[in-house]
């Protein structure tokens, strides 16, 4: 990895092997939002509390900018209160004993005495809060503790910005709205943040990267939508909830027509041209459930050349507006593909379970990855 | 209704409560936080003087301040008199007997306070030191005071120990509690019926402060 002072952002490389095993390196750069995204225990919170000071990794290196917090090579540690990182706590982990305003001047040491109170009253007012100054946190609900822990944070003027699962504690109607002020908050920061959840729909809407993490090594790191589309392996695919990962066998590549042909699900598919895979070898493949396009009965159309799977569906669950589906396709046993369709859409095409269904896996969303044993449910997170 | 021995009672009430406070605090605050080897041991040594008959922990603290110990020879080479039979020598030892009365309320008060809290402390940059006094010892206080007010009760009542260490002797060592054990041996029961209400009173009223403050606590962090 780059070192040195020209580094931008915040760089971290954490190896350990207990407590906690670890094995993270990521990057940050200045106003970008990066999800640490994985399962309880993946170590997600153990990385945020090491770039925070509150917890010492066995070994690796983090820097911000040209600021060094912690380089085990050079036994550079700082202590926490020596690194400039704001820090959102799952609990908020207000002061108890001080009004809004004090909780957040605490964090304005840096500033003369004087300034720091009208300074608070300012920051409070920017995440929405004037008027509450006076009151302590068990007087405010558990969205406006939010807040003044976000202002609190922001107060110290910190080079990292790091949320830790900030919108697990309050109700779904709140988090929305919090979810939209960090949203319009974030046009104004110039620090990397880094947020941990383990709710993916939360990291995709709010992270410019995701990076998943599973028993404390950083697996891949990319674009919600990169990673959905294409993630590196079979652990991957699984830890962001992606229904159809296969099995298969690379059968030949047709640069021209830009196919690599795959033979699965009892059938031969074209996948989107990806060379790396030699012809012969096993892979394991994914295909976004919205990639599965059903084929109306009424009205045949053009598309349905395109890797068409007929099969039975064996599950139908309707969710609002959206009815979940699942499909044995004919010559594949004991795979399952998964589609998602709007309800009129499943009604109109008399979708139930038992009734006979063709549909197309598009080409080009159709994702190789090298071959993994772990393909068992069981070993699935 | 004997004043100099109240007065001493008092005065050295206040002077172990005096001493307690940075000792209780320091100790009570590196319990709740730190894990160390031999910490259960600690615990347990503080414990000690719950446990032990006064005459026993008397019976030691009298060989270790003796002419002969070298605590005692270093007194007296120090400050020119004696540790044993001397208020300095009463001061220390109820110290010392007091120590799981300050300590309890003081760790305890401690620990309540969530890691989290101490830890967003330091996130936003305040120096340990300034972490104690800003957050910690404001969080804790109801439970400082605990200990002091149970310190400075269970002073005014001790008796094994004063008498172990101090003997009698008036306006040095006989405390109020002392004073009442003689007046009883004088067949002067006024003298002791008063001094004894006194003694009640002044324990009853620290109680009640005590479980007054220990309610704030559960309160505070309710």
């Amino acid at each position: 990895m780059a070192d040195g002072p020209t580094s931008e952002g915040l760089v971290v490389r954490l190896v350990q092997q207990s407590p906690i095993p670890l094995d993270a390196e990521l990057r940050c750069a200045p106003g970008e939002i990066l999800a640490l995204v994985g399962p309880s225990g993946s170590g997600k919170s153990t990385i945020l509390r090491c770039i925070a000071g509150l917890r010492r990794a066995a070994a690796g290196r983090i820097a911000v900018g040209d600021a060094t917090w912690f380089d085990s090579a050079t036994r550079i540690d700082l202590p926490a209160y020596r690194r400039r990182a704001g820090f959102v706590f799952q609990t908020y982990a207000l002061f108890p004993h001080m009004p809004a305003v004090d909780n957040v001047a605490a964090a304005l040491g840096h500033l003369a005495a004087r300034d720091r109170r009208a300074r608070a009253r300012q920051l409070l007012a920017s995440v929405h809060l004037a008027g509450l100054e006076s009151r302590r946190p068990a007087e405010l609900s558990g969205g406006q503790q939010q807040r003044v822990a976000v202002a609190r944070a922001l107060a110290r003027e910190p080079d990292v910005l790091l949320l830790d699962e900030p919108f697990s504690a309050v109700d779904q109607v709140t988090r929305r709205k919090l979810y939209r002020e960090l949203a319009e908050l974030r046009r104004e920061l110039r620090m990397p943040v880094v947020l941990v959840t383990h709710d993916l729909e939360e990291a995709a809407l709010l992270a410019d990267r995701m990076c998943i993490l599973h028993h404390g090594r950083t697996l891949q790191t990319a674009s919600p939508s990169e990673l959905l589309a294409r993630p590196a392996d079979v652990l991957v695919a699984r830890l962001v909830d992606l229904k159809n990962v296969h099995e298969g066998t690379v059968l030949e590549h047709r640069p021209q027509a830009g196919f690599t042909m795959l033979r699965a699900l009892g059938t031969t598919l074209e996948a989107r041209m990806q060379p790396g895979f030699a012809p012969g070898a096993r892979v394991n493949w994914v295909v976004p459930e919205g990639s599965v396009i059903l084929h109306r009965r009424d009205r045949p159309s053009r598309g349905e050349h395109e890797n068409p799977v007929a099969g039975v569906v064996t599950e139908f669950v309707a969710l609002g507006e959206n009815a979940s589906v699942r499909i044995a396709p004919d010559g594949a046993t004991g795979q399952l593909l998964a589609m998602s369709v709007p309800s009129h859409v499943a009604r109109r095409n008399g979708i139930a379970t038992g009734v006979r269904v063709t549909v197309s896996l598009l080409a080009d969303s159709i994702h190789l990855m090298p071959w993994h044993d772990a393909m068992a449910p069981d070993e699935a997170p | 209704m004997d004043w100099p021995a109240l007065f001493l009672s008092l005065q050295l009430g206040l002077g172990t409560v005096l001493v307690l406070l940075p000792i209780g605090v320091a100790i009570g605050r590196l319990l709740a936080y730190r894990r160390f080897a031999g910490r259960g041991f600690v615990e347990a040594l503080l414990m000690l003087p719950l446990v032990l008959p006064p005459t026993v922990i008397g019976y030691y603290l009298l060989v270790a301040f003796g002419a002969a110990s070298p605590l005692g020879e270093l007194w007296q080479r120090l400050f020119g008199h004696a540790l044993v039979f001397s208020f300095d020598g009463l001061l220390i030892a109820s110290v010392i007997v007091n120590l799981p009365f300050a300590v309890q309320p003081m760790q305890r008060a401690f620990e309540a306070i969530p890691a989290e809290i101490r830890e967003a402390a330091a996130c936003c940059g305040m120096a340990p030191l300034r972490v104690l006094g800003r957050v910690e010892l404001p969080l804790a206080w109801p439970g400082i005071v605990t200990g002091l007010v149970l310190s400075f009760a269970h002073t005014l009542g001790e008796f094994g120990v004063v008498l172990m260490v101090g003997g009698s002797i008036p306006g040095e060592t006989r405390t109020v509690a002392i004073a009442i054990y003689d007046r009883v041996q004088a067949f002067d029961e006024h003298s002791a019926a008063v001094m004894s209400a006194a003694l009640l009173l002044l324990s009853v009223s620290a109680l009640g402060l005590t479980y007054a403050l220990s309610r704030r606590v559960g309160r505070r962090h309710g």
